[in-house]
């Protein structure tokens, strides 16, 4: 086994292109509860958390980048917050502060599980993956990047270096529920964001299907429903349809965090929650 | 090649040298076996107990969920540092003024967290206070003396008006 701690980007990827199937270690927060268990065993680790540049993030006119290594705590407050609430609403559900010091976006989006909890966000906002080898970058939609469950379109040699988001004028919401309230793995995550600029609602799905999805047809129905020039409050039937239209939108399956049923109902539920809060 | 390697750690402020370790040691291993440093607590291993906190780089974090090998060149500090051997750090004292221990194992993850949680938010009010240990789990007291702990020591601190005090 060997441990590289590459201090530079230019580093990081020649190492990774010289060990192509190394384990990439971030905050550590995923990889390290398998080597402790025992189910992984690393033969060649990259450890990315020297390199400075993975942890900038910069807030432009109409998208924020945020690199791969910035942390949820990071996240969770300051200018990140303000320009993408729900994300932060969401990094700050990660975990318990230990978690959130050390867990990183781009981790979460290595790991691609489909609970991870800032997934359903990145979709509602429009992420992009940006990618980075020896042989360049590329820069794919999250829907590409996520292909199953805890599989991404990663190649081998490749490291996640950046995230890409939609800046939105416009209240955003995330909800999760999980068996208790800390320290907890998502059973449905809802993200529900909307952008008066566009007069656009979008909706992101965690842990209801392979991959984080949207509701288009949610998303269509809320668009029409909402009064974007005057009184923005939603009404009861409103709320009623939007959440049967997400729910339709969910791909859930029976495992041992919730039964399918269970997710489906309480997608809805979120949903509608999410929504009365953004148009209270 | 063998997977026995040595590498230096900056632990509480000393330079220490981890000899003939295996590299997929975490950094609460390290600590407790090979360094001697037994104040971080070993239970879940996953990174939901808090058990084993330290401090790395200023930032609280598990130490379970670090790779040792990869913490060299950061600063690393334990429960140990928290005070002079033999006596009590502000935060420490009030734990036992309070009676917040009971079987003790939790007592060091959270000791560090409160240090940390003090350091950064001196006034935090009782649901700051919460959010900031619900990543400290203790499976004994029920919570109650252990939030009065942090209340004593965060009036004590105030108190006493110094911000760099352990």
């Amino acid at each position: 086994m060997t441990v590289l701690s590459p201090r530079t980007l230019a580093e990081a990827c020649s190492a990774a292109a010289s060990n192509p199937n190394a384990d990439l270690l971030a905050g550590g927060t995923d990889l390290m509860v398998e080597v402790n268990s025992g189910h992984r065993r690393p033969t060649d680790v990259i450890s990315l958390g020297a390199i400075a540049e993975l942890r900038e993030w910069s807030i432009g006119e109409d998208r924020i980048t945020i690199g791969a290594g910035v942390t949820f705590a990071k996240i969770a407050s300051g200018e990140l917050a303000t320009a993408a609430p729900a994300l932060a609403m969401a990094a700050r559900t990660v975990g318990s502060p230990q978690i959130r010091n050390a867990a990183t976006l781009g981790g979460n989006l290595g790991t691609g599980s489909p609970a991870g909890d800032s997934l359903p966000v990145l979709a509602a906002l429009n992420a992009s993956v940006v990618l980075t080898s020896v042989h360049g970058q590329r820069e794919i939609p999250l829907s590409e990047f996520c292909v199953g469950p805890k599989r991404t379109d990663r190649q081998p040699g490749e490291l996640i270096t950046a995230v890409r988001i939609d800046r939105l004028n416009g209240p955003q919401e995330f909800c999760k529920l999980g068996t208790r309230q800390a320290m907890v793995i998502s059973v449905v995550s809802v993200a529900v964001v909307a952008d008066t600029s566009s007069t656009s609602v979008r909706v992101g799905l965690g842990a209801v299907g392979p991959v984080p999805l949207r509701a288009p047809e949610a998303e269509a129905f809320a668009a029409e429903a909402i009064n974007w020039s005057g009184q923005t409050s939603v009404d009861t039937e409103t709320c009623r349809r939007f959440a049967e239209l997400v729910r339709d939108a969910a791909r859930p399956i029976d495992d041992h965090r919730s039964t399918a049923e269970y997710r489906r109902h309480a997608t809805g539920v979120l949903a509608a929650r999410a929504l009365r809060r953004i148009f209270p | 090649m063998s997977d026995l390697v040595s590498y230096r750690l900056n632990v509480n402020g000393q330079d220490r040298t981890v000899a003939d370790g295996r590299l997929g040691e975490s950094l609460l291993y390290v600590l407790r076996e090979r360094l001697g440093l037994a104040g971080a607590k070993n239970a879940c291993e996953q990174g939901e107990c808090g058990s084993c906190s330290v401090m790395v780089d200023d930032e609280l974090v598990c130490s379970c969920l670090v790779l040792a090998a990869s913490a060299e060149g950061r600063d690393i500090r334990t429960i140990e540092s928290l005070a002079p051997e033999g006596e009590l750090s502000y935060v420490q004292q009030a734990f036992v003024d309070a009676g917040a221990v009971q079987c003790g194992f939790c007592t060091p993850g959270l000791i560090v967290s409160v240090h940390d949680l003090l350091e950064r938010q001196p006034d935090a009010t009782d649901i700051e206070v919460r959010e900031a240990l619900s990543g400290n789990l203790c499976r004994c007291t029920g919570y109650g003396r252990i939030l009065e702990a942090v209340r004593i020591a965060a009036a004590e601190r105030l108190a006493d008006g110094s911000e760099s005090r352990a």
